[in-house]
């Protein structure tokens, strides 16, 4: 995409693109012009010239401030968009798309087909593209940017042949050295024996290896290239659908496909998305994880049903996938013919639902953290993510939460990698001695007591006069110096029942002469069962 | 608590007296008799005597069974207001909790977890009079807890007993604790006032309950005999 910056400008802003405008960044001496229009290009701005000397060559020139990450991310968002095309799309540079075509093109009716439909979709949402399709990635660099004399010669070599040695993506000095040596063009290069070119380019300015890389004698891979592909469904829509009902149908059509993949493959969905693709150039996702592995149809549809019925079609899908972005390996048990469900997997499926309708945050499980400090101590895990009752020794958690990006809330670092299926920490019951609830942020009272050490004898929460009847304490828990600010003091807890027989658990925070601040403060924290 | 039907009304018992019970009381405490049940899980409403009265945990945590979890659903309100459940302080870990937004959500977390036969009881704690919870919500609660067999309790923190399909209807405060043996300045064993105000297939009545050592078996004393003082334990 030659011109993304200017052409994404021109897309939000109100007055007409055809004037002389020019995008700036701010440089070390004043801005730099960063696009130009084609009218301000006539009047010769230049990426990369500073606005001072365009503004000498022509003063009507508009500058307006870029928006580098703004266009980084809109590329972004067309990269996901370009999956519809073909499931490996890298973002390359700042204004290029690179797409592993490899089997592909004979979907769209051929490369040239290929070609087209790149060409005509992004021309409906206002980008002008330059497309190639080479058989290596880095030739396909050099013939978009270069265009080739030699344009429908069927040789890659020849091809490239007649371009300029810049067209190699090498960094701007090995391009100098090589023009001063008199190798100005890629079939000069190719002809200079490779012994000569190994001895005298070396380390970074590898000439020898981005010439292999052109011609194909040497791999470049693509970054985002997974390990293996996920299960994966999609559905392509002869028109757009702009019906609120498309997306529940696509996904009815999608699941049993979805299902037979993972049937194949032996493995359960453990997070999956469905991704409908609009014509205008954007994506929308809904995506559910559950907390066993799954590839129950029903169940899996109950769980998206939900959440796509808010997927917004906008102008309209065209194009729907189905992927379970993260599997596990399932085996054959849950193919039984009489459906019985256990109880640990109902109850799996009572988290996933509650978990899709309210959130992750939402739906939690205890989990003990090695901690004295009360609010600490019992730490809560998104219930979706830890299923206790799994004893059979399959889930680390922890290393599949590692390779999971994205909805990185569904599966919190935290997770003590207990392959054996027993946690770690055990929260043992201290009923009796802590309180049945516990208020999120202690809550300050007023109280009143014999002497400052002393037991309270009456406080004040919430307006209301509590006066102690029996009390009994304290129990001091100290700060956790290995984690706390050197200023946070000790906590002196206290059972106190007022003369209703309602018992609460305050504490102190702080000793007189602690030489942490003031008087200490006293706060309410628990309520007794 | 037994599931086993037995009816204490006022001074007036026909009970189910546990004789094994007897020997644990301490110090002639008297009579024990199982507290009045619902023949099978169903919907009970539990009204809180003071929103700042956290009491009827313990009331409440004694119809727990440990061996399959528990879901506890208490909405935003109700959170803020009395605080989150503190693990240490449950009897049992296995449980699941969800922080609902508002009560609509809250119920609909109780309706399926109730679907949900994996569950031992399902409780939802609801601050004050959501106007979602009326007749029809709570009936679907109670209908479908007998379906599933799994007990629901709904616990209103702050609000009014208004109309309910709930089988069983209480009224839980906290009664000053019994003295306790070690130390007389402090809190000893909880006791609650409890009344059952409203009861399908059963007369109500009112009790004053406390809680034996280190079990939440709850054990029903007569709220109407002036003898309550001097059953105390004496230290």
């Amino acid at each position: 995409m030659p011109s993304l910056a200017i052409e994404r400008w021109a897309q939000t802003a109100d007055c007409p693109p055809d004037g002389p405008i020019v995008l700036t960044v701010e440089g070390a001496h004043g801005p730099i012009i960063h696009a130009v229009t084609p009218a301000a290009a006539e009047r010769g701005a230049r990426p990369g010239a500073r606005l001072t000397d365009a503004r000498a060559l022509d003063p009507g020139l508009v500058a307006v401030p870029a928006d580098p990450e703004g266009d980084a991310d809109w590329l972004h968002r067309l990269a996901r968009w370009a999956g519809r095309w073909s499931p490996l799309v890298e973002v390359d540079g700042t204004d290029a798309l690179r797409l592993d075509v490899s089997g592909v093109a004979h979907l769209f009716g051929g490369e040239r087909g290929l070609v087209r439909d790149i060409r005509r979709r992004f021309a409906r949402i206002g980008f002008i593209v330059r497309v190639a399709i080479a058989p290596t990635a880095a030739a396909a660099w050099a013939l978009v940017r270069f265009p080739s004399p030699q344009r429908g010669e069927r040789d890659l070599v020849e091809q490239l042949a007649p371009l300029h040695v810049s067209a190699l993506r090498l960094d701007p000095d090995t391009v100098r050295t090589l023009e001063r040596l008199g190798l100005k063009t890629i079939g000069a290069l190719i002809d200079m024996p490779r012994l000569a070119l190994a001895r005298r380019f070396k380390d970074e300015e590898d000439v020898l290896l981005a010439l292999d890389r052109a011609v194909g004698r040497k791999p470049e891979p693509l970054t985002a290239a997974p390990a293996a592909p996920p299960p994966r469904a999609s559905l392509r829509l002869e028109e757009p659908a702009t019906h609120p009902e498309a997306a529940p149908q696509a996904l009815k059509r999608l699941i049993p496909e979805l299902v037979r993949q993972l049937q194949e493959g032996h493995l359960g969905a453990r997070r999956m998305s469905l991704i409908g693709y609009r014509v205008d150039g954007s994506v929308a996702v809904a995506s559910v994880a559950t907390a066993i592995p799954s590839r129950e149809p029903k169940h899996l549809q109950r769980l998206l049903a939900d959440k796509i019925a808010a997927l917004n079609p906008e102008f309209g899908f065209d194009a729907f996938a189905l992927a379970a972005d993260w599997a596990e390996s399932l085996g054959a048990a849950q193919d039984s013919l009489v459906e019985e469900p256990s109880g640990e997997r109902e109850l799996a499926r009572l988290v996933d639902r509650l978990t899709v309708k309210l959130g992750p945050k939402r739906v939690r499980r205890p989990q003990a953290e090695e901690s004295h400090v009360p609010e600490k101590a019992s730490g809560w895990v998104a219930a979706i993510s830890s299923s206790p009752s799994r004893g059979d020794g399959e889930g680390n958690h922890a290393e599949h939460g590692g390779g999971v990006t994205g909805g990185g809330v569904f599966y919190p670092s935290t997770i003590p990698s207990a392959g054996n299926g027993s946690p770690p920490h055990e929260l043992r019951s201290q009923g009796g001695t802590k309180p049945a609830h516990l208020l999120d942020r202690p809550e300050a009272i007023d109280v009143i007591y014999a002497t400052p050490e002393g037991l309270p004898r009456r406080f004040v929460w919430r307006r209301a006069v509590h006066d102690i009847a029996r009390a009994e304490g304290p129990e001091r828990i100290a700060p956790e110096w290995w984690r706390q600010p050197s200023s946070a003091r000790l906590r002196d807890y206290y059972r106190v029942e007022d003369a209703n027989g309602r018992r609460y658990w305050i504490y102190r925070e702080g000793v007189i002469g602690d030489g942490r601040g003031g008087a200490p403060n006293w706060f309410l924290h628990g309520l007794f069962g | 608590m037994a599931r086993g039907l037995s009816l204490v009304a006022g001074g007036a018992v026909s009970a189910q007296i546990r004789p094994a019970a007897f020997d644990r009381l301490p110090g002639g405490l008297g009579e024990c008799w199982l507290l009045p049940a619902p023949s099978g899980p169903t919907l009970s409403e539990l009204f809180a005597a003071h929103p700042r009265d956290g009491g009827w945990t313990g009331f409440l945590l004694a119809q727990i069974a440990t061996d399959k979890p528990t879901l506890w659903v208490q909405d935003r309100m109700a959170i803020l207001e009395s605080g989150r459940i503190h693990p240490p302080g449950l009897p049992s870990q296995n449980l699941i909790h969800v922080a609902a937004r508002d009560a609509k959500d809250a119920l609909w977390a109780m309706e399926e977890g109730l679907r949900c036969t994996a569950l031992s009881i399902v409780i939802g704690e609801l601050w004050g009079d959501p106007r979602v919870l009326d007749f029809t919500a709570t009936r679907r609660l109670a209908v479908a807890a007998e379906r599933s067999g799994v007990s629901c309790w709904l616990v209103r923190l702050g609000g009014t007993a208004n109309l309910s399909g709930a089988r069983m209807r209480w009224r839980i405060g906290s009664a000053p604790s019994l003295t306790n043996p070690l130390d007389p300045r402090a809190p000893g064993l909880p006791a609650w006032d409890a009344e059952l105000f409203r009861a399908r297939g059963m007369p109500p009545g009112r009790w004053s309950l406390f809680h034996e050592a280190d079990r939440f078996h709850l054990v029903a004393e007569p709220g109407d005999r002036t003898l309550g003082a001097d059953r105390r334990l004496s230290a």
